[in-house]
C-alpha cells in the first residue's frame, strides 16, 4: 500500500510489471488553490513495489481545514445509494461482455491454500488440452511459480501477483484480458489467490466460481466460511484417493455445503491419480460449448447490425 | 483484509461524488452494511481511517447502519430473519432459503460542505 495516500494499488503485478492505477480519476481536482494540489512525492520503495501516479493522482494533502474560511460553505447531505462494490462490479461486468462475445467459457478457481488447485489445474489441462484452446491467469501474493507449473504444460499462463492484496478483483482480470491474447471459444481457468474469505465478494466477470475443497482439510469448512460456498456454483471434493487414511466424513462436508448452499453439486475427484476427473472434464465442455453459442449469436448480432 | 479494498472502494465512491456534486469535505458517511456481508466492521473502520487519510475525507464519521438478514423460504414461502447462511427455516426447517437482504454493503449518505 502507499503510505503516503493509502492507495492499495502499489504492489499489484502483472507478469512482474506494475500494475495501471484504477484508484485515482484521471481528472484532477483543485478543491482549493494550487498550493495544495500535491506537496508529497512518491518515492521508489525498495524494488519491486513502484508506481509512479504524479500525474493522475489526486491528493489532498495538506486538507481543506488549512484555507477553509468561515461561512464560506454549509454542511449538508448528499444521497449517495451506491454499492461499495459498484467499481468492481461494473469492470466485471466488461470482462464478462468481453468473454461472452469471444465464446471464452471463464472459470474462478477459489479454496484455502494447499486444496490442490494447481495441480489440478495441470491435470486438468493435460486432459483438455487437444480438445480446446486454454488460457489461464495465476493470481499470488509473490512469485510466478504457479504460472510456471502451468507453462510447463504449454499453455499460456499470466502470473499476477497482488503483493499485499488477499484476491484478486475484476480490474486486474480485465488488465489480464488486455495484455494476453486468448483465443475464440477457449477456456480460461482463473486461479484465485488461495483463500476462502475475501474472493467470495468479488466477481471477476467468470462464468462460474468453482470451490475446491480437500479430503485433508475439516469437514466444517463450509460453515466456517459460507460465504464461499455460497458463492460458488460448483463444488470439487479433491484429495478422494487419501480418504482410506482419513477421519474425514464426505457425507457431513456435503450437508453442511448444502447447509449454505442447497443444491451446489459436488464432484468427488482426485487430481493425482485421475478419479472422478472426467466428470469434471465433461462439465468443462458442457459450459464451452454453451459458451462458443452465446459468442457466435453475439458476433452473428453484432454482423448483422454493424 | 479485503476490507483495506472495500475501504478503497467507499473512497472513490466519495472521489467521484465530490466531482459530481462539487463538495470539498465529507463530514460523515453513513453505511448500510448486512449481517451476511462479507465484511468485519471494525477492520473495515479501521482501514477506512488509513485510506481516508489525506483524502477529502479525512476525520470524517463512519456510520454503520446495521442491515439485518433475511431469506425466503423455497418450500414454504415464509419470509424470516436469518443471522447466517446456513439457517434453517424456522417453520419448515427447511436449509433452501434465498437471500431477500442483508448480503450487501453500500453508501447511503454522506453529510458534506
Amino acid at each position: 500500500m502507499c503510505t503516503t495516500c493509502g492507495c492499495g494499488i502499489g504492489q499489484t503485478r502483472i507478469n512482474g510489471q506494475s500494475m495501471q492505477s484504477r484508484h485515482h480519476s484521471n481528472t484532477r481536482l483543485h478543491y482549493r488553490p494550487s498550493q495544495s494540489a500535491h506537496d508529497h512525492a512518491h518515492k521508489k520503495v525498495a524494488a519491486p513495489v513502484t508506481v509512479e501516479h504524479a500525474a493522475d493522482t489526486l491528493h489532498f494533502g495538506t486538507g481543506i481545514a488549512g484555507t477553509h474560511a468561515p461561512g464560506m460553505s454549509q454542511s449538508r447531505m448528499i444521497k449517495i445509494e451506491r454499492d461499495i462494490l459498484t467499481k468492481n462490479n461494473q469492470s466485471a461486468a466488461g470482462n464478462r461482455r468481453y468473454l461472452a462475445e469471444h465464446g471464452i467459457f471463464a472459470l474462478n478457481l477459489v479454496s484455502s491454500p494447499g486444496s490442490g488447485k494447481t495441480t489440478l489445474l495441470v491435470k486438468t489441462i493435460e486432459m483438455l488440452r487437444d480438445r480446446l484452446p486454454i488460457a489461464v491467469i495465476e493470481g499470488d501474493q509473490q512469485t510466478d511459480h504457479d504460472a510456471a507449473r502451468i507453462r510447463a504444460t504449454g499453455v499460456p499462463a499470466l502470473q499476477i501477483n497482488t503483493g499485499k492484496g488477499c484476491h484478486l478483483d475484476a480490474h486486474m482480470i480485465g488488465q489480464a484480458l488486455q495484455q494476453m491474447p486468448i483465443p475464440d471459444n477457449s477456456v480460461l481457468f482463473i486461479e484465485n489467490v488461495g483463500n476462502l474469505v475475501c474472493p467470495s465478494g468479488f466477481d471477476l466477470g467468470e462464468a462460474h466460481k468453482v470451490v475446491i475443497l480437500s479430503a485433508t482439510e475439516g469437514e466444517d469448512k463450509p460453515l466456517k466460511y459460507p460465504d464461499m460456498f455460497h458463492a460458488a456454483d460448483l463444488m470439487l471434493l479433491n484429495k478422494c484417493d487419501l480418504l482410506p487414511y482419513l477421519t474425514f466424513d464426505i457425507d457431513l462436508v456435503i450437508d453442511y455445503a448444502h447447509h449454505v448452499h442447497p443444491r451446489l453439486p459436488v464432484m468427488q475427484i482426485s487430481a493425482t491419480q485421475g478419479r472422478g476427473m472426467q466428470a469434471w472434464i465433461d462439465w468443462i465442455r458442457a459450459g464451452c460449448h454453451r459458451a462458443a453459442a452465446t459468442g457466435q449469436s453475439l458476433q452473428h448480432i453484432d454482423s448483422t447490425l454493424g | 483484509m479485503h476490507e483495506l479494498s472495500l475501504a478503497e472502494s467507499i473512497l472513490q465512491l466519495i472521489e467521484d461524488a465530490a466531482i459530481e456534486q462539487k463538495f470539498t469535505q465529507v463530514k460523515t458517511v453513513w453505511l448500510e452494511v448486512g449481517q451476511l456481508a462479507c465484511v468485519e466492521q471494525e477492520s473495515l473502520r479501521f482501514f477506512f481511517t488509513v485510506v481516508t487519510e489525506d483524502s477529502i475525507a479525512r476525520q470524517a464519521k463512519l456510520e454503520i447502519i446495521d442491515i439485518a438478514g433475511q431469506a425466503m423460504c423455497d418450500q414454504c414461502h415464509q419470509v424470516i430473519m436469518i443471522a447466517t447462511y446456513h439457517q434453517v427455516c424456522t417453520q419448515c426447517g427447511s436449509y433452501a432459503l434465498h437471500i431477500t437482504q442483508g448480503d450487501g454493503m453500500r453508501i447511503k449518505e454522506l453529510e458534506v460542505e
